[in-house]
């Protein structure tokens, strides 16, 4: 037996099953681990006591001779977005101070009568607005994985980078992320793991801080693809309490994982093949393809050719949505207040001291786009512009079943070395954010270290609620790359 | 078009955020340059597109329309900044 923190999720569920350990033993080991490296400053908070009773009651039901549950006696860390009851939520800001909600939102509630055990509360970017985890009102989160020969933290990108780098750092064996335009797959990517935002409405937004509503996913973040696909059996079903949540059957993702490409047809969006993508990530791209045909799938280039706008489309529809959804934080029912002479002025004393400086951006930039004589020239455009994203994709899943793009344009970088212009920051999603707007599963898989060390993802997208054939192809990419890397000291 | 620091002062009140003075002209720069990347979206064609709003806006399933939640006040305010008799405290919005 290995390190206890070092086993997958199917690993530790079948030491749980012999007996070989207890959750105890291995809630414990990773409570050591999370002490150990506070230092990434992954976690917001850390509920030690609470996992160690979590874990204690999982074994009380072993013992008792219960039926195994699906994430029975499991560690995760929980994304700060969403919330937990009587447990200090954030959303990464400091207009949540001492937020401590009297419910468990839909996602976490399904993952504990999974059985699964919540180590903590994972940093992120404010309110989920970032690519690198810089945004945080409670700091940046270090990546565990360094450049070789040279000591520059780099960042886990965003905004689940807490969860991220918590997840390559073996802190916890898994953990929930949240996906608006590449919020799970962006961060995976960075640091060596499989995440998976999952078709829109596969999970239920009950509960998790709102940020972009048509857009925001929830999804697990783990080191392979079987453990994500038994981890979002355990977090997606159909919620009443969320009407945007669908009624379609739950498969057994697990089931799917073994399947196989033979005969799958694969897309290759030439639109992906950007001018000046870096050399290494087309190299790693064109060695997917060949990966997949090696195992039997068909691969031909397909046509999105709206892709060019689907940035300038998100950071329209994005800030517009949260511009509304963040009005609710006003000084009056939770969270900061700053006193004020008039209830307006407590409102705009508030605000500024509580929203930083990208979330004041964004939400500066959606009240624009939805105010009087700007909403057709700019809000409407970008949900026609949408559509036509949206109609790409629905002819591209009439020639292929699944797509294969890069997952992000770079390996990881530092935090100093993004300059201070926001547009060069949210070019970080030009692969991801497709998928958002068009409401698909995407998975972001390891599949090889650049020449400077770094880990890199290859995305793959399939169609709504088709997430059996994403974690198929997913499965394929990570039999042949075979990368089972841990970063150097973790 | 290009935001000028009065018209950044006029979102930021509709944003209800307090933008102290000194900072509006930054403010302006960012956010001019984030719309002027935005005007490509000029250059597509949406004659006869619908606009759309997600992904499943149409058909939204109904629930019975029955009280299923409620009736608990304390928790509700359990996270108030300020709370009295059953009620969150705003300053006075009536003279």
């Amino acid at each position: 037996m290995g390190e206890l923190t070092h086993l997958t999720i199917a690993g530790a569920l079948d030491g749980l099953a012999k007996k070989e350990f207890s959750s105890r033993e291995l809630v414990g080991a990773h409570v050591m681990k999370m002490a150990k490296h506070r230092d990434l400053n992954a976690f917001v908070t850390e509920t030690p006591e609470k996992a160690l009773k979590m874990a204690e009651e999982s074994d009380a039901r072993r013992a008792r001779g219960e039926a195994p549950r699906l994430m029975e006696g499991l560690p995760i860390g929980i994304k700060d977005l969403f919330c937990t009851e009587g447990v200090l939520t954030t959303a990464g800001s400091h207009i949540l101070d001492g937020f401590k909600p009297t419910y468990e939102s839909t996602v976490s509630s399904n993952l504990w009568k999974a059985g699964a055990v919540m180590l903590g509360k994972l940093n992120m970017d404010e309110f989920a607005m970032g690519s690198s985890n810089g945004t945080s009102y409670y700091g940046p989160v270090t990546n565990p994985w360094r450049r070789r020969g040279d000591n520059t933290q780099l960042v886990p990108g965003g905004s689940s980078g807490g969860s991220a780098s918590a997840v390559a750092a073996r802190m916890c064996l898994a953990a929930t992320g949240t996906d608006t335009g590449g919020s799970i797959r962006q961060p995976a990517a960075f640091t060596g793991i499989v995440g998976l935002k999952p078709t829109y409405g596969r999970c239920s937004r009950w509960g998790i801080v709102a940020f972009a509503s048509s857009l925001d996913q929830a999804g697990p973040m783990c080191r392979t693809v079987e453990d994500t696909a038994i981890m979002l059996t355990a977090m997606a079903g159909h919620d009443p309490k969320d009407s945007t949540s669908v009624d379609v059957p739950l498969p057994d993702f697990r089931k799917a994982v073994e399947g196989g490409v033979k005969g799958l047809k694969i897309g290759i969006p030439k639109e992906y093949r950007l001018d000046g993508l870096a050399p290494e990530i087309a190299k790693l791209w064109d060695q997917g393809a060949a990966w997949l045909k090696e195992q039997g799938a068909e691969v031909r280039e397909i046509s999105l050719p709206h892709t060019k706008y689907a940035l300038p489309v998100y950071y329209i529809i994005a800030p517009a949505e949260a511009s509304s959804n963040l009005a609710r934080y006003d000084g009056v029912r939770f969270g900061l207040r700053v006193p004020g002479e008039t209830l307006d002025d407590m409102y705009e004393q508030t605000r500024a001291a509580g929203f930083g400086k990208e979330v004041r951006r964004r939400i500066m930039i959606g009240t624009y786009v939805l105010s009087h004589g700007y909403y057709d020239a700019y809000y409407l455009r970008a949900q026609r512009i949408r559509a036509l994203i949206l109609k790409d994709f629905t002819e591209a899943f009439k020639q292929v079943d699944v797509v294969l793009t890069p997952s992000t344009p770079t390996a990881a970088f530092g935090l100093e070395e993004k300059s201070d212009d926001p547009v060069a920051m949210y070019l970080n999603d030009v692969f991801t954010v497709t998928v958002n707007l068009a409401g698909l599963p995407g998975i972001s898989v390891p599949a090889g270290l650049d020449s400077r060390g770094l880990p890199l993802g290859l995305q793959l997208i399939g169609r709504a609620f088709d997430e059996e054939t994403v974690l198929r192809a997913g499965r394929a990419i990570e039999r042949a790359a075979a990368f089972t890397l841990a970063p150097e000291g973790y | 078009m290009s935001l000028d620091p009065k018209q950044v002062q006029h979102i930021a009140t509709l944003a209800r955020i307090r933008v102290p003075e000194a900072e509006l002209a930054g403010l302006a720069g960012e956010l001019n340059g984030i719309m002027t990347w935005i005007e490509q979206l000029n250059e597509v064609n949406v004659t006869g597109v619908e606009p759309m709003a997600g992904v499943q806006s149409r058909d939204l399933p109904r629930r019975a329309d029955v009280v299923s939640d409620g009736g608990d006040p304390a928790k509700v305010l359990a996270n108030a900044p300020e709370a009295t008799h059953g009620f969150f405290v705003v300053p006075k919005v009536v003279e």
